[in-house]
């Protein structure tokens, strides 16, 4: 029984447009209020991070923290590129988010070259470095407003952008991670040793794959920027980084979708346990303590939910209850 | 003219002098062998061929190519694999995908086919676990597939490093019948290994390594023969 393969991507297609409309409608209704629609929009930014982060930590297989610091390259080369262009924002948005990925994909090079030459916990250190070392330059340089932060940001990201943004992000990566440079990214995780004696090049593709990902927290910056209007240096901490590299971890190193569904589920937690006040980051720590305790390899491990597989169980069964009939 | 030629190879880590002029030729359809104890310089010698060391001086020539200048990445292109120390598979993908990442380099769709169907033909273990997860197979398995991994490159020269490694006696001996089965179907062997007997049995020539310098070589018939090295390599 050979099913066609494009009919899972159809569905899958036609589940984000519905989501996308139930959600749009739900804003413009006011039923989800600006609130909850402005929690909606880090989740979808948060997505991009985790899944950008992923290609480089779960897929290279190199711990980075200084994730936070390409997405502060981001948001300010977009935010100021907006501000001073002068162009209709139509036109420089679009263009500012871009300019936001491509710095801090150029951050990534410069970052890139040295720091992938070391491995495991020296690049660590070295990405972690990087990120201060942004953060600390943001408030000196003078056009970027410094300690007291860069404010008057045109509030331009929609749920539509963020949202259309998110889904580009994931299916680029996906599509990478499943051709062929992305079986040499994994093969480069799996032996380096052997990926090189296999005729990869290996400096090549972990460079690659360590820009790609900082092109794309430039870009979740750039939405930052424009969603919150102000940016404040101190709020691209290492912390920052960390909470993205937990999501990463919680949802599966290497599982695209394990990042995604953690992404939302620890931008959601937080707010929803608001409630509890000043029990809230305790049971926020002890929710991931659990998880890492009980399924240390992350909620997905290296699997993906995959619409195929579901489907193909839903059918095995029919087809049991079939027999058995 | 040899398909490999090492000449007066030097090779230093940091200030301590581990290769000091090591000189030897494979010739196309050959075996050949280094053979000697811990520390004699084997690997390193397989490392500076392969590019993973620099060497200090001399000259390493594959089918008429420098190797010393040439990157690591590009030496399978020229028609050498490697069967690295310890396997070095891809643990976490499955056997079949460790196999397409042997044929990374090539193009040719019908070409890489016919070779999975030969592989698995002359490593019928792998058929049967092709869709196993390559870390959970046996020691052996894994020497297997680390073996196809290299053929599946389809190469004119295979270069194996310590391929007995860690593997039961039985085991070892299966190992050797493929090398040996894989340099009758024409590929070319350069075999490093410790255990002696068992490479001299299937090898045309061997050098003898001894700290940093070759110390005999000649015919394997002659060598395994030879009072010296049967008393230092072969028990006696």
């Amino acid at each position: 029984m050979k099913q066609k393969k494009w009919i899972p991507n159809v569905i899958i297609l036609v589940l984000v447009l519905a989501l996308y409309i139930l959600l749009s409608v739900l804003i413009s209704a006011n039923i989800i209020n600006p609130y909850y629609s402005g929690i909606l929009t880090m989740v979808c930014i948060n997505v991009i991070l985790a899944v950008s982060l992923n290609l480089a930590t779960g897929f290279l297989g190199q711990l980075v923290l200084g994730h936070a610091g390409f997405m502060s390259v981001g948001a300010y080369s977009a935010a100021l590129f907006t501000m001073y262009s002068g162009l209709p924002t139509v036109v420089s948005f679009p263009l500012a988010l871009l300019v936001g990925g491509i710095v801090a994909a150029a951050f990534g090079v410069i970052i890139g070259v040295p720091a992938l030459r070391l491995k495991g916990d020296y690049l660590a250190i070295l990405t972690l470095g990087f990120g201060e070392i942004i953060r600390v330059l943001i408030l000196a340089m003078p056009f970027t407003g410094g300690a007291a932060g860069l404010s008057g940001i045109p509030l331009l990201t929609t749920f539509t952008y963020v949202f259309i943004i998110a889904i580009i992000t994931v299916a680029v990566i996906f599509a990478f991670i499943h051709s062929r440079h992305g079986r040499a990214v994994i093969a480069i995780r799996e032996d380096e040793i052997a990926a090189e004696a296999a005729g990869i090049h290996t400096t090549y593709y972990k460079l690659l794959a360590f820009v790609l990902a900082a092109f794309f927290a430039g870009i979740a910056g750039g939405l930052y920027a424009h969603h919150i209007g102000v940016l404040d240096p101190s709020k691209f901490d290492f912390n920052y980084s960390v909470e993205i590299l937990i999501m990463v971890v919680l949802g599966g190193m290497g599982s695209i979708t394990g990042s995604i569904v953690a992404a939302i589920v620890l931008t959601l937690l937080p707010e929803l346990l608001r409630g509890f006040s000043e029990y809230r980051m305790l049971i926020y720590s002890v929710i991931l303590i659990c998880v890492m305790l009980f399924k240390p390899s992350g909620l997905l491990g290296q699997h993906e939910l995959s619409l195929t597989k579901i489907l193909n169980k839903f059918r095995g069964k029919k087809a049991e209850t079939k027999k058995e009939a | 003219m040899a398909m490999l030629s090492v000449k007066d190879l030097q090779v230093y880590y940091g200030s301590i002098h581990a290769i000091k002029g090591v000189s030897f030729e494979v010739n196309e359809g050959e075996i050949v062998t280094l053979i000697g104890a811990n520390g004699a310089g084997k690997t390193t010698t397989l490392h500076a061929i392969c590019g993973l060391v620099k060497a200090k001086a001399g000259e390493i020539t594959f089918c008429g190519q420098n190797l010393r200048t040439t990157d690591p990445h590009k030496i399978i292109r020229l028609g050498l694999a490697q069967v690295p120390e310890g396997r070095r598979i891809f643990a976490r993908m499955t056997v079949q995908e460790n196999l397409e990442m042997g044929a990374y380099i090539r193009k040719d769709k019908s070409g890489i086919d016919e070779d999975y169907e030969s592989v698995f033909k002359r490593l019928p273990r792998l058929k049967e676990r092709r869709k196993q997860i390559a870390g959970t197979l046996s020691g052996g398995e894994q020497q297997m597939l680390a073996i196809g991994r290299a053929l599946m490159a389809r190469p004119k020269m295979l270069l194996l490093d310590e391929p007995s490694m860690g593997l039961s006696p039985l085991l070892v001996n299966e190992i050797f019948e493929i090398i040996h089965d894989v340099n009758r179907s024409g590929v070319t062997v350069l075999l490093v290994e410790q255990n002696a007997k068992k490479a001299l049995s299937i090898a045309n020539r061997a050098y003898v390594l001894e700290t940093g310098t070759i110390s005999m070589s000649g015919d394997a018939d002659t060598l395994s023969r030879d009072e010296k090295v049967r008393k230092a390599y072969l028990g006696g």
